[in-house]
């Protein structure tokens, strides 16, 4: 890691609201690792969320419902975001190939998990026009943005007047 | 102080904090229920392990200390139990400061040892007496940025180093400072403790405690705090730091810590101590300044042996206040009577104004004498290192016209 990374609220905001679809790379069918409940809480904000995982695509499994796909390759269009929930050492292979199917699968933001960090990738992929963000989880982002982080104790960093809208449904919602 | 941790509600629009005098909170279904159960979602389920009004307390300190997160609780000595029941295991050790607050004392020297944790006290001005406790096998240092009653100023900074070198945790408790005179933090500590009880809501209304993490600690890496790093069977074996990163202390804390050992603070203490941190600022500086007032005041008493008030020109902690404590050096110091014991006693029992009782931070000014209170467990050498000798007095100097306080102490010292 080098320099520290710093995103605007409203950067995060305006990629929670505007994605609907979330290809979640290294998504896990154990109920019990990271991925998976991170999984499960997008999907009950309103997200479709579709997991790639070759080893579960190859027996057929379903991951909350949605079956696993073997490469994004697989995931059929619209993707607005690719979510890599993979070692930083694989995040650079992902968001090539992220960038290769840029057109064809509509993709406008690659997010590497909370502790994935590639620079190189991310170069690349701002080079190619898409949005990144990287080191950051986008439940706890959500949860922080919308005032649910805060109820376990957590310092949102949100300090605002206004009446909060209640949680918005991906794609239309308006709390500011 | 004002806004952090609440905005309005979001359903009624009330600007104030409401008061979620509130048992449960009904789940949407039974996959909501398993969710909230399983970690896998925020939420609440039962206010032992967490509440709106609580958490919106909680959210203002860690903001206020500059905390990833924060757990509050019953009372200060709560949080203490809370801080340390993450990193301990039967038979673990850690290290503390021999000028603690004598309540702390006792309860890490004594009543931690039925946990079968142990604690050995040290000297933390001698750096060389605390590099060396700080053996592989210590989970951590303990410390008071401001000590009670002394007057005593930690050097923090150099304190977090050595802590962060050896791979422990550096606790400090806060409570004298509060976070507008001192962010140890901001000088490397891993965790802040605070008693709420006393500046934090101000008019001596509560009983309550806190515990901030500063989410900088890698407990997955250390591999010295397993009850973070390794699966928690009763949460179907997930590891809290790999499945909560920055978030893992604070959420081991509400999930396994409040839940387990039940010390919750209720929502009404939680809403006064909001309520108290509104206009922390305003009384910080107006007790530092009464403080110092007073202090002046009495080391020119031909009655006062000395004065322990760290913003003093001749304390031996002047410098380390410049550097911690810039606004003030709290309201809380003690001095020496002439006459020991005896004088002692006679200069309590002759206030008018200044409450005899055993408490810090109140808007009234307070009078005690340790050597037979508060330090009255403590053995004639732990009161002597904890600066509460026989002779020593210890003020907690208030709101009020500090020309009052200065002529109800003048006559207690006459007729002492």
């Amino acid at each position: 890691m080098t320099s520290a990374l710093t995103y605007s609220d409203a950067l995060i905001a305006g990629i929670l609201r505007r994605v609907r679809t979330i290809a979640m790379v290294g998504a896990s069918p154990n109920w019990k690792r990271p991925s998976n409940f991170a999984m499960k809480y997008l999907q009950e904000k309103g997200y479709r969320v579709i997991p790639v995982n070759p080893r579960a695509a190859a027996g057929g499994a379903s991951i909350l419902g949605e079956p696993a796909r073997t490469s994004l390759a697989d995931v059929p269009a619209p993707v607005d975001m690719v979510d890599v929930f993979r070692g930083s050492d694989a995040a650079l292979e992902i968001t090539r190939e992220a960038i290769r199917l840029r057109e064809e699968k509509r993709i406008e933001v690659v997010w590497m998990q909370l502790g994935v960090r590639n620079d190189e990738a991310a170069a690349e992929a701002e080079a190619a026009g898409l949005t990144v963000v990287m080191n950051r989880c986008p439940k706890i982002e959500y949860g922080r943005l919308w005032g649910e982080l805060g109820w376990g104790g957590v310092d949102s960093g949100v300090i605002s007047s206004r009446r909060p809208r209640l949680v918005p449904a991906p794609g239309r919602g308006t709390s500011e | 102080m004002i806004h952090a941790g609440a905005g309005p509600e979001p359903v009624s629009g009330a600007r104030q904090t409401p008061i979620f005098q509130n048992t449960a909170y009904a789940f949407h279904d039974a996959d909501h229920a398993a969710s909230l159960f399983n970690l896998q979602t925020f939420g609440f389920i039962y206010s032992r392990l967490g509440n709106p009004t609580v958490a919106a307390l909680e959210q203002r300190l860690a903001s206020l200390e500059g905390g990833r997160g924060a757990a509050c609780c019953a009372s200060g000595h709560a949080a203490q139990v809370l801080a340390f029941f993450p990193l301990m295991e039967p038979g673990s050790r850690f290290v503390a400061s021999n000028r603690l607050y004598g309540g702390s004392i006792t309860q890490f020297g004594r009543t931690f040892r039925k946990f079968d944790w142990h604690c050995d006290f040290v000297d933390t001005e001698d750096l060389a007496a605390v590099e060396a406790a700080l053996d592989a096998g210590v989970k951590a240092l303990f410390i008071e940025s401001l000590a009670n009653p002394g007057g005593v100023v930690s050097d923090l900074e150099a304190l977090a180093e050595l802590t962060n070198a050896s791979g422990a945790v550096l606790i400090v408790d806060s409570t004298l400072a509060t976070p507008w005179l001192c962010r140890p933090m901001d000088w490397g500590a891993d965790v802040v403790v605070h008693s709420a009880t006393k500046f934090l809501s101000g008019n001596g209304t509560v009983i309550g405690g806190a515990v901030i993490d500063s989410g900088r600690f890698d407990w997955g890496a250390s591999g010295r705090f397993p009850g973070l790093s390794e699966p928690e069977p009763a949460y179907h074996g997930l590891k809290f730091s790999e499945t909560f990163g920055d978030l893992a202390f604070t959420t081991h804390a509400h999930a396994v810590g409040l839940r387990d050992l039940g010390a919750t603070m209720a929502p009404m203490n939680a809403f006064l101590i909001l309520l108290g941190l509104e206009t922390l600022s305003l009384r910080m500086e107006r007790h530092c300044r009464n403080a110092l007032r007073v202090a002046e005041w009495l080391e020119g008493h031909p009655k006062v042996a000395w004065v322990s008030y760290a913003a003093l020109p001749g304390s031996p902690y002047r410098d380390l206040a410049a550097k911690y404590l810039p606004n003030g050096a709290g309201s809380v110091f003690t001095f020496g009577v002439r006459g020991g014991y005896e004088a002692g006693i006679r200069v309590v029992e002759g206030c008018d104004l200044f409450s005899h009782l055993a408490n810090v931070g109140d808007a009234r000014s307070l009078i005690l004498h340790p050597a037979s209170t508060t330090h009255r467990q403590l053995s004639d050498e732990q009161r002597a290192a904890a600066g509460a000798g026989p002779e020593v007095v210890r003020l907690s100097i208030g709101l009020e016209t500090v020309d009052d306080l200065i002529r109800d102490l003048d006559r207690a010292l006459a007729a002492a």
